[in-house]
């Protein structure tokens, strides 16, 4: 590497101060400049965003897995209940409200963010949450009716299938709640900061992809169900 | 509270009694000794050196892409050792089992042994000597600081190393599965494996498999962020873009294994009925699921063995690789393809001929790529240097492998031949075949190129010589005669055989598995000659084979911020073109540098996740439930940590660069 | 020095000539057709495979760094003319491969019937068996860890040992009684899985008398090892004497007999059966060998009904082996669910009787959750005196094997 070498030579042989100046006036010797002369670093949270879609992708490939499964296993009843038989649409509708509400409200949530007020923001969060919870009751109201029948998740495929899927969004909600809540101290600690803003922006991602991936379970699992 | 001492046992230690110790078994002993006396010489010597601080402030708490590159890799070697142990038995018991003998495994542990053989070689060894690789190169080689989520990263190799200890910890502690290394129900239902093998299976996997998966999301994060300034898609390093490939295939296969695996485990734990006979279960969805995730795992481990040969081959044959666009596409096309192709494992299934020769067809066109990727290293060789480095050995050795391996492969995509050779040891030696002629030798030869780049010195040749051709002509003679014996109608897994006529070959695939130990031990001493002899083999330079990309153009090793200024890229071998241009290195003008600091908080949940899945396991509810808790406690303490970074000073940077200065002036 | 190298291999050849390469060398029309798809496949990728590796060698003995005569142009890299040959000459070899594969996966799909009669006339074998009724089946069934081979023809059943005449057509119909096998004889044909409440179809004929390996091909626990046969293809009339002495030395094989049968034993010794309670490989198939337990093809037409609603729900029934079994760390009881009755079946209903007994509004209607009677409810306390099974009860698994007055309960899904 002897051509570094001098060329390290030379460099030593050049005063230079140790200044911005000194290396920009290196850089501009040359025609293309080797290295970022006037470097910002990435702001903090600079991938966040991306990282947070990829995750929120692979997320969807884990409900399509259970969809999949729901969807070679649903007809499986084992000479058991079919869905028309377990079903309430009435319950499901409210459930689906609760769920679309709160959607609605993060959103407002997100919008009290963005005119930077705490209090507001906080008050949306909870009513939020307050929805999120009312759909956790509900889901889990109707688990309760179905396996108090009998109807538990080993009694037939159809039904293994059914709680996994439904279960597993339910655990979402039920995760994003506490992430909520965690979100909710952070806000009341620190206040509307550039990290809360982003993890605040990150949660809304998940909370909305709940929402669409409720919205594929209420067609494909309880409406497509009743007409089986 | 408890009836009787038995409930209150039950309570403690669930169903972990004494008998889950393997007290009778000589072998598990004997191997329990030399662990734990191996074991207590390395910590006796941590403590002698007073290494326990070090390594807990400098390694096991650092989120430096580079020190968790190489724990990572250090992983993977270490449970080498066990995988390989346990091809060593295999291969014993086989050669041993004829003319009426049982040789020397009963079923109960050979069963144990080539499961076990599958999923660490698979899961903890390929998977993170590939992740390691990546991690150590990868941001380097795209002139960025760091991954994108430095912490994600340490608890991403910290959930591998976990699911590896519970591995482990099946050797001594209960039973590993006795499956197979992909668990087909209903072999692995309640109903017929009801003890804690697979229960070890589905946990060990699946802990490891979140931490592939949170790893993947990082690196495709890195490579489409941070890449250095003009480094455009089409100008990233070819390594750069099979690891961007691999990650995207991470985060689309690895959530089919994990949703896969938690079907598994309700059937499992809770009763439910996704692949159980009764109740309207369907065992085959299975085998759909985990290979839908399986196959792309296949390209998962070998596309960054197919970038380490790009990037060493153009290095040692002093020339620009051939067909860098054509080898993109051929990349990304095998990636693409790598999800069209999972029914080939079962063409046996009996899905149809037209099912199967789609699948059949969809196989074969994978090859057009990768055919068109042996071309580009041979035309890239054609007018060039060649330079028999340790690396170019181990590259010449995969072309040839490689290629039989691939036809060997295209042979089982035909579904007529694969209803003959369908998991007959034909089956065993191909894809032997190109996971060690293509994923390992890729590995020797990535860990010969960069370890100068990780460590400061070079791997000493003669003893890495000793170890690739050891490796090499045993890899042929232990898996030649198992392409004869697939011919011949022998089938896997078994245990005991009594047509006498097979007995030579297995005797000659022992031998070769002989020579293979010989390759991994010369290729420890390797490791431990080159410490020794570190003065002598030092890389001052940062450049020690005349390479191509970002990576050499900062020091061996790179300081913890990688790059004082990031460089600016105008070609496909930036580093290249910066010498040819007459780089000058900066030597003044630093800024502070924002640097992630490090945490205990990645190990903290490796621990808790082991607790949790001990606790599952052993059905020891209480502990289960701490695990949980636990873990999720201290992910939520994490976040109130809003103080990540520090400011790496301006004169720190300067004391380090001027550091390299000297040792730079000095060699001239 | 070429020379050299290829003596260097002689030993090797010698070595492979001795040995059986049954693969390479069947003795069933469809293995001699996949080893030839085997040869031919071979070949067509060697034609890339052999100039890829002698390149290799060659450009890496050749470009050495010590040889500075050899050209060397390190800007070099691209030429349009050669990307075309390296994508397209695979792209040719692929395309005529994946032909072959094409044809060859249709021609010998293991589902496809063979006129074995046809291809002996084509060789000129004029003894040829011309009527159609000469195809032998085969009832297969992998047990943990042996083979059952029911011979419905013959009303005989053989453990771990098979036999059949050579130039017949053989209709194997496999299943499994527990977990996953595979069913291979590599001279005959290949092989396919054996799977639980599957059923797997192979068509075969042999072309060669003489004892070949048979064996299990995906592993399937503990006595795997001990899951080989031997195969014997006979010349017609040994085989009907390989008939009658089955017939003279086995005992016979009822359900209970299965029952015990089909409990996890290794390394069996071959033995026969002189009779085979009628409709068991159905039964087995269907997995309700035990009594009062539905049907696969029953619980399927059920379902295909909508189920049985909620009065379904306790139609389960506790197992009465394993009682201490569970299903799952927290799961219930190791149960299963039980065939449907009514007074008129009071151990089980067909699904044809039970269809009709939803249409029919005489009947009780089962989906709309009236009263039911299931094995799980009260039993009509007639049923408890009837006490364990008895063979010639009534159930809807002892119906024969063509069940020509069902309309066709659906077969579950062989395959995905």
């Amino acid at each position: 590497m002897t051509t570094l070498a001098e060329t390290n030579d030379t460099l030593v042989a050049t005063p230079l101060a140790g200044t911005r100046g000194g290396v920009a006036a290196l850089q501009s010797a040359a025609q293309t400049p080797f290295y970022v002369l006037d470097e910002h670093p990435h702001p903090a949270g600079y991938s966040t965003q991306l990282g947070f879609w990829i995750y929120i992708m692979s997320d969807c490939l884990l409900f399509s897995v259970l969809f999949a499964a729901y969807g070679v296993l649903g007809g499986s009843y084992a000479a058991g209940p079919a869905p028309k038989d377990l079903f309430d649409l009435n319950i499901v509708a409210l459930n689906t409200t609760m769920l679309l509400l709160s959607s609605i409200t993060y959103g407002f949530a997100m919008l009290s963010m963005q005119s930077n007020s705490v209090g507001r923001t906080q008050i949306w969060l909870a009513v939020t949450a307050f929805f999120g919870l009312c759909f956790i009751g509900i889901e889990l109201h109707e688990f309760y009716g179905m396996i108090r029948e009998g109807a538990t998740p080993q009694r037939s495929a159809f039904l293994s299938s059914f709680f996994t899927l439904v279960g597993t969004h339910g655990l979402h909600v039920t995760t994003g709640l506490v992430w909520m809540v965690t979100l909710m101290v952070q806000v009341g600690q620190r206040g509307l900061i550039e990290a809360n803003r982003r993890r605040l922006l990150c949660l809304s991602m998940f909370w909305h992809f709940l929402d669409v991936v409720w919205i594929g379970v209420f067609t494909f699992v309880y409406l497509m169900g009743m007409l089986r | 509270m408890f009836e009787n001492h038995a409930a209150l046992l039950k309570f403690i230690f669930g169903r972990l009694t004494l008998d889950a110790f393997p007290i009778h078994e000589p072998i598990l002993v004997g191997t329990f000794i030399v662990v734990a006396t191996g074991g207590a010489l390395v910590l006796g010597a941590l403590t002698y050196f007073r290494l326990w601080g070090y390594l807990w402030s400098e390694w096991f708490t650092s989120i430096d892409h580079k020190r968790i590159g190489v724990m990572y890799m250090v992983l993977g070697v270490i449970m080498l050792l066990r995988g390989f142990a346990d091809a060593a038995m295999m291969r014993a018991q086989q050669a041993f089992a004829f003319n009426g003998s049982e040789g020397f495994l009963p079923a109960h542990h050979y069963d144990q042994v080539f499961t076990a053989h599958g999923v660490i070689m698979i899961f903890f060894v390929a998977m993170p000597m590939i992740v390691g690789l990546i991690n150590i190169v990868v941001p380097l080689q795209i002139g960025a600081r760091d991954v994108s989520f430095p912490f994600l990263n340490n608890f991403s190799f910290w959930m591998t190393a976990a699911g590896g200890i519970i591995v482990m910890i099946s050797l001594f502690v209960g039973v590993f599965a006795r499956t197979g290394w992909l668990a087909y129900p209903p072999l692995s239902e309640y109903a017929y494996s009801p003890d804690v093998g697979v229960d070890y299976y589905i946990w060990g996997l699946q802990v490891a498999g979140l931490g592939t998966l949170l790893s993947g999301v990082n690196f495709v994060c890195t490579i489409v962020k941070l890449r250095a300034p003009g480094m455009t898609i089409m100008k990233m390093p070819i390594f750069t873009w099979t690891a961007l490939c691999t990650n995207i295939l991470i985060v689309a296969a690895f959530p089919v294994l994990t949703a896969v695996l938690a079907l598994l485990t309700l059937d499992r734990y809770v009763g439910t009925d996704f692949f159980t006979n009764d109740f309207g279960g369907n065992p085959m969805m299975y085998v759909n699921l985990i290979w839908i995730w399986g196959h792309p795992e296949v390209y998962i481990l070998i596309l960054p063995a197919f970038g380490v040969f790009s990037e060493v081959t153009a290095t040692f044959c002093g020339k620009r690789l051939f067909g860098y666009t054509s080898m993109v596409y051929a990349t990304v096309v095998i990636t693409i393809l790598s999800y069209l192709v999972w029914l080939h494992h079962f063409f046996t299934m009996g899905s149809g001929a037209s099912v199967n020769s789609f699948f059949g067809i969809t196989t074969m066109i994978i090859s057009i790529p990768t055919g068109a990727k042996m071309f580009n290293w041979l035309f890239t060789m054609y007018r060039g240097r060649i330079r028999y480095e340790l690396p170019m050995l181990w590259t010449i050795a995969f072309m040839i492998t490689f290629v039989i391996g691939g036809m060997t492969g295209v042979l089982l995509a035909v579904p007529p031949a694969d209803f003959e050779l369908h998991n007959s040891l034909f089956l065993i030696a191909h894809f032997h075949n190109v996971i060690i002629g293509g994923v390992l030798f890729g590995m020797f030869a990535g860990i010969n190129y960069w370890f100068p780049k990780a460590f400061g010195f070079k791997l000493d040749p003669f003893w890495g010589k000793l170890s690739f051709w050891f490796w090499v002509i045993g890899f042929y003679l232990a898996f030649m005669p198992l392409y004869v014996l697939g011919l011949m109608g022998v089938t896997r897994r078994l245990r005991v055989f009594d047509i006498p006529s097979l007995h030579i070959w297995f005797i000659i695939a022992a031998f070769g598995a002989l020579l293979i130990a010989a390759g991994i031990g010369c290729f420890l001493v390797q490791i431990g000659v080159s410490v020794l002899k570190r003065k002598e083999l030092a890389d001052t330079t940062g450049d020690p084979w005349n390479s191509r990309t970002l990576e050499w153009s900062t020091s061996s090793p790179p300081p913890a911020y990688n790059f004082a200024f990031t460089p600016i890229v105008y070609s496909m071998d930036a580093w290249w073109d910066m010498k040819e241009r007459g780089y000058h290195r900066p030597l003044a003008g630093f800024k502070p540098i924002a640097m992630p600091k490090n945490t205990p908080t990645g190990i903290i949940l490796g621990a808790l996740s082991i607790a949790f899945s001990f606790g599952m396991i052993w059905y020891i509810w209480w502990l289960a439930a701490l695990g949980f808790v636990g873990a999720l406690a201290v992910g939520i303490a994490h976040t109130f940590n809003y103080n990540r970074e520090y400011d790496l000073s301006a004169d720190a940077i300067a004391g380090a660069e001027d550091e390299r200065t000297r040792l730079l002036t000095a060699q001239a | 020095m070429k020379r050299i190298r290829i003596l260097a291999l002689l030993p090797l050849f010698a070595l492979l000539g001795g040995c059986n390469l049954v693969v390479l060398d069947p003795a069933g029309t469809v293995a001699s057709r996949q080893s030839d798809l085997l040869i031919e496949s071979t070949g067509l990728m060697l034609l890339i495979i052999v100039p890829v590796i002698a390149l290799t060698l060659f450009f890496a003995w050749h470009y050495r760094a010590s040889n500075t005569k050899a050209t060397y142009a390190p800007e070099w890299d691209h030429s349009t003319q050669l990307e075309l040959v390296i994508w397209g000459a695979p792209l040719l070899i692929i395309i005529c491969l994946g032909a072959m594969t094409w044809m060859g996966t249709h021609l010998l799909d293991p589902f496809r019937p063979i006129d074995a009669a046809a291809t002996q006339r084509a060789n000129g074998d004029a003894n040829a068996p011309a009527d159609a009724n000469a195809h032998l089946e085969v009832d297969v069934v992998a047990l943990d860890w042996k083979w059952l081979f029911i011979y419905p023809q013959y009303g005989v059943a053989t453990l771990n040992q098979l036999a059949a005449p050579a130039n017949r057509t053989i209709d194997f119909h496999i299943t499994s009684s527990s977990v996953m096998n595979s069913f291979s004889i590599p001279a005959l044909a290949g092989q396919i899985y054996a799977m639980p409440g599957m059923e797997t179809t192979l068509y075969a004929v042999m072309n060669r008398t003489g004892t070949y390996d048979g064996f299990s091909a995906n592993y399937s626990g503990a006595g795997f090892s001990g899951m080989h046969f031997p195969f014997e293809s006979l010349a017609s009339g040994d085989f009907d004497k390989w008939i009658a002495k089955a017939k003279a030395d086995g005992g016979a094989l009822s359900r209970s007999d299965y029952l015990q049968l089909e409990k996890p034993s290794e390394n069996e010794p071959a033995r026969s059966y002189a009779s085979v309670e009628t409709g068991l490989f159905n039964a087995i198939l269907n997995e309700c060998v035990e009594p009062g337990k539905m049907c696969l093809n029953e619980m399927a037409a059920i379902d295909e009904r909508g189920g049985l609603g909620l009065a379904g729900i306790n139609n389960v029934f506790p197992l009465e082996y394993d009682k201490e079994a569970r299903r799952g760390a927290f799961g219930p009881d190791a149960s299963y669910v039980a065939s449907l009755c009514d007074p008129k079946h009071p151990m089980g209903m067909t699904a044809a009787a039970a269809g009709a007994a939803q249409a029919s509004p005489a009947a009780p209607s089962l989906a709309n959750g009236a009263p039911l009677r299931g094995a799980a409810l009260p039993r009509p306390p007639f049923a408890t005196f009837l006490g364990p099974p008895t063979p010639e009860r009534p159930t809807s698994t002892s119906l024969p094997a063509p069940e020509p007055q069902t309309p066709a309960p659906p077969s579950r899904p062989s395959n995905t």
